[in-house]
């Protein structure tokens, strides 16, 4: 390839590069969301913009408050049907399409995930209001399925019409007497999916979570929050955990079931895996029942070594802390051999990651093991504090596209609120290093001099990798094939090309081994036919 | 099972869908838009739409989707979104420099009122539009019909923006092929070709959504239909529309704008609607059908004589869109086949009376229905079972719970590949439907074969 004679500029010049072509407004705003990684003292990192609006026509990978809510957060929940209030679709559209696995335990059990339910809204709906079709719709779904709960999804002209979608679930669930509930997730709502990942969480919070108080046995209970099973992930890091004798009450919402999220009030601790989608029910949980939370990250082999280690040293347990390294040590041999492997394929290769508002961050663990360096990243829809880290949240002001995303007041519940640490605890656990709601952003773990983009475009994709010439490219599937003509392997981030799971110890050895399949695939060295190679040998009409 | 809760017992639904054999109109939109030459599809709408329909037509193509967005906030949601797309069109010549836009609309921009002719006429008023390039738009409420009325609509507006009579006539034949595949647009103009007639086909996306793997990534590949020669289809002898739910709008509309007389055939799927297609084509041109076709429709009949004893009397369930499972079912029965079940998410009764009268007297009942979904499909299957189920990638899930041989056919395919390199339409496309249906068929006979009973030659 003619690319890979030019010589790599330095970042500065490639910011320049990237915003020479646009419109003055549009360069200006782009600039504050294109920034040159500095890592001070303390872990402080220059300012980047962050969830604001999308610059009309600059193709961006974004996507919208419905996908948020019922795409990412409701969607992997097994026996809740979830009707889309709307034309078809938003319901068609995130029909099976996110590798939210789920494994029913029994051939009775209720699973409908492979099922797309849409009240399908006409024209005379918009015209003459939509909530009659809905009631029947619900109505219909009760006769022909009697699930446990309904959740209703409201769409963009849902909310121009005036649709009551709330009082039409309340009115159902008393008729029906099962949990129906309603999410207002119109696709305009907020700037990008982000906006419906918060209303998915108060939604859940208020309508599910405490709604069952039977007792949850068991050691050790943990919540696994903002895992959402893509892969596999979730099955993963279920083995390890039970392998430690950790016990899951529930995953939000990776094989996730209704009551999973009914009884979540009963752990001991909530693990935060995905900050951006989740972090608002970990801290309902904590103001409501007291149920305090740490991040954690099971991407990489010594990420989920490390996670693993937190859990065991909160609770403090010396049962725990030694099971913990027993299993450590079970797990790690095939990883270092798995490692030796791959690693004189990788190391020293560089890799650009663009993904949602978490991963583009968790992934850059895996890619250190390898030894390849992480030269740019950014996410679609993260906020600052997923950036630069939750110490920055307190300057982040809310604009007004954001405005009206509801912020829900929680109380200390009456009778279940109990701190599961004394003070005593705390200050032990503080003085030993420990830190809780401490997610410390994407922007202080990478090297200065890298590039952090918010919200990358196509434009700026094309240019990024023209002028740095990654060796990986991460991003998802709208991004994917565009890399690829450019003869760059690429890898998705969001749906692992089918793959997986990437997460826990048996998922970090397949991602090892899928991206040395990528950056030692062969193909890459085919592109050019023969006689383009030599074209000065002209035909000689003679057989040699 | 994984569809599990599907009961045997049918209950007429009148509100809730469930697994829809349809998607909304933008994605449509958008697929014709990218048969223009140097076109960027864009939405008006919220942005998740186009991400949405960028995402499924590239697991379809397996190759990228490049289109742009208003990405409405709640704000322009109350007040409008004239100023997203005037910004949208301003953003899009500086840095994406297409020559034409194709704009579309959403649920969201329609049920606002949003007035495109307005919004556009500014833009140029404005001169956001540069000199020699096009703002066309097309109005595609995700409301009314689906993706195949979205496809229409977009090509109606290709006709309404872009087609002009200038008096003069070219000589030349207008041909829209419909919501085919790639493959199949170049197989019409293949075939078109060797029956000697001067053609222009649009919209075209062959070799735009079929491209090569070169090391370089162009965003408007040397392909498409060019803007010019839609202007100059105003000029053309006649148009020729395959698929009525597809092209017959844009047809009659280029008759009443450009005095363009029009015929609305069925696609060219199949022996019979292939025979017609190339007829049509002879008749039009004044010219012979050249050897070389009657030779390709010889090697079809002789498939269709070789592997008869396969295919008659067989059970096929099918669901798709309208155009596509008309000249199916037809075919099928050309096969001595019985296509038993069919289905369209696409509302019309005109489907349901058409199929009706194509399996008319052929020794069996059709269920049919317009404006169903995949949940009655298999019920239907469930009730009276087939031997055959051919449709999109969603109906893999029915085909293993029922353990039925299956043939992907239709919209979207995101688990395999062919379909975008490899046409369904003309002789050689009947050929290949007919390849793919026997290896189901015959795979399934000899996974279920007692070892006595198992066969080397078919």
């Amino acid at each position: 390839m003619a690319l890979k004679n030019k010589s790599i500029p330095d970042v500065a010049t490639v910011k320049e590069e990237l915003l020479k072509k646009y419109p003055t407004k549009v360069a200006r705003k782009r600039a504050k969301q294109i920034v040159i990684n500095q890592v001070a003292e303390g872990d402080v990192v220059p300012e980047v913009q962050a969830n604001v609006r999308t610059t009309p026509g600059i193709i961006t990978m974004r996507g919208c408050t419905y996908a948020g809510c019922k795409g990412v957060i409701l969607g992997p929940t097994r026996d809740i049907v979830n009707i889309t209030h709307g034309p078809i679709g938003c319901g068609f559209y995130s029909w099976l399409t996110r590798r939210n696995q789920t494994k029913a335990p029994f051939d009775s059990s209720e699973n409908f995930m492979p099922y797309a339910f849409s009240t399908d809204m006409q024209d005379e709906d918009i015209i003459f209001g939509g909530e009659k079709k809905l009631a029947a719709a619900i109505q219909e779904a009760y006769d022909t399925f009697h699930p446990k709960a309904i959740a209703i999804f409201a769409t963009c002209p849902v909310g121009l019409i005036g649709d009551d979608i709330h009082a039409v679930a309340r009115k159902m669930k008393d008729k029906l007497g099962i949990n129906i509930f309603a999410f207002s997730c119109e696709g305009y709502k907020g700037v990008s999916q982000s906006a419906g990942h918060h209303i998915a969480n108060n939604q859940i919070f208020t309508h599910v979570v405490g709604e069952d108080d039977t007792p949850k046995l068991g050691e050790y209970k943990i919540n696994m929050l903002g895992e959402y099973n893509i892969g596999g992930d979730a099955f993963e890091l279920e083995r390890v955990l039970e392998k430690c004798g950790i016990t899951l009450v529930s995953t939000f919402s990776g094989n996730s079931t209704y009551e999973h999220f009914a009884t979540a009030h009963q752990a001991d601790l909530n693990a935060v895996m995905c900050h951006r989608s989740i972090n608002y029910v970990a801290e309902m949980m904590e103001t409501k029942y007291g149920i305090p939370w740490i991040k954690v990250n099971f991407i990489g082999a010594e990420s989920s070594a490390k996670s693993l280690r937190k859990i065991a040293q909160y609770f403090g347990d010396k049962k725990l802390i030694d099971r913990v390294e027993e299993v450590i040590a079970e797990e790690m041999p095939a990883v270092h051999a798995a490692l030796e492997e791959v690693k004189p394929f990788t190391e020293g290769k560089t890799a650009m990651l663009f993904v949602g508002g978490s991963r583009a961050h968790h992934y850059q663990d895996l890619f250190t093991e390898m030894g390849m360096k992480t030269i740019a990243a950014g996410y679609e829809f993260a906020h600052r504090d997923d950036y630069e880290g939750r110490k920055v949240m307190p300057s982040i002001k809310v604009d007004a596209d954001s405005r009206n995303i509801e912020e829900i007041e929680v109380e200390p519940d009456a009778t279940r609120f109990a701190p599961r640490k004394s003070e005593a605890d705390l200050k032990r656990l503080a003085e030993e290093g420990f830190t809780f709601k401490d997610y410390e952003g994407m922007m202080p773990q990478m090297e200065s001099n890298t590039l952090v983009i918010d919200d990358l475009n196509q434009y700026e994709a094309d240019k990024l990798i023209e002028l740095l010439k990654p060796d990986v490219f991460c991003a998802g599937i709208k991004e994917k094939f565009s890399v690829q003509k450019m003869g760059v392997p690429m890898k998705q981030l969001h749906s692992y090309d089918y793959g997986g799971p990437y997460a826990g110890f048996k998922g970090a050895v397949n991602f090892y081994v899928e991206i040395k399949r990528l950056v030692t695939s062969k193909v890459w060295s085919d592109l050019k036919a023969p006689w383009e190679e030599n074209p000065e040998l002209s035909a000689t009409y003679v057989w040699e | 099972m994984l569809l599990r809760h599907t009961p045997t017992e049918i209950k007429e639904r009148s509100a809730l869908n469930i697994n829809p054999a349809k998607t909304c109109q933008p994605i449509g939109a958008m697929y014709a838009g990218l048969g223009i030459k140097g076109c960027l599809p864009h939405s008006h709408g919220s942005q998740g739409c186009c991400a949405y329909h960028r995402s499924t037509l590239t697991r379809h193509y397996k190759e990228p989707v490049s289109a742009a967005t208003s990405s409405f906030t709640e704000g322009a949601s109350v007040f409008g979104g004239q100023a997203n797309l005037l910004q949208a069109i301003e953003n899009i010549f500086s840095v994406y420099e297409p020559e034409v836009i194709a704009v579309h609309t959403t649920c969201l921009s329609e049920t606002i009122g949003d007035d495109l002719k307005q919004i556009v006429d500014k833009a140029v008023k404005e001169g956001k539009v540069p000199a020699g390039k096009e703002v066309i738009f097309a109005s595609t409420p995700s409301y009314v019909g689906s993706h195949v009325t979205g496809f229409s609509n977009m090509v109606k507006g290709m006709v309404k923006c872009l087609a002009v009579s200038t008096g003069k006539k070219n000589g030349k034949v207008n041909i829209i092929p419909g919501w085919v595949e790639p493959a199949d647009m170049e197989e019409i103009k293949r075939i078109a070709g060797m029956i000697g007639v001067s053609f222009t086909m649009f919209p075209d996306t062959s070799g735009v959504l079929n491209g090569p793997l070169t090391g370089e990534y162009h965003m408007f590949p040397d392909a498409g239909t060019p803007m010019e020669d839609i202007r100059s289809a105003g000029d053309a002898i006649g148009t020729l529309a395959l698929g009525e739910w597809c092209s017959g709008d844009a047809a009659r509309t280029m008759d009443a704008q450009c005095e363009v007389p029009c015929r609305v055939l069925d696609m060219p799927i199949g022996l019979k609607a292939t025979d017609r297609f190339i007829d049509a084509l002879r008749t039009v041109a004044g010219t012979s059908v050249p050897d070389a076709v009657n030779f390709e429709r010889g090697q079809l009949i002789d498939v269709i004589s070789d592997y008869h004893q396969y295919f008659f009397g067989k059970k096929v369930a099918l669901v798709g869109d309208p155009d596509q499972l008309i000249a199916l079912t037809e075919f099928l029965l050309t096969l001595d086949m019985q296509p038993i079940h069919v289905v369209t998410g696409t509302p019309g009764k005109k489907f349901e009376s058409r199929i009706r009268e194509l399996c008319a007297g052929k020794g069996f009942d059709v269920n049919v229905r317009a404006a169903g979904d995949m949940f009655l499909l298999h019920q239907w299957i469930k009730n009276q079972p087939v031997d055959l189920i051919m449709g999109n990638t969603y109906c893999k899930y029915i085909a293993r719970d029922e353990d039925i041989p299956y043939v992907r056919f239709g919209f979207p395919i995101m688990d395999r590949v062919g379909h975008q390199y490899f046409p369904v339409t003309g002789y050689k496309g009947g050929i290949r439907l007919m390849e793919k249906i026997l290896g189901v068929l015959l795979d399934r006979a000899e996974r279920d074969a007692p070892e006595e009973k198992f066969e080397l030659v078919y």
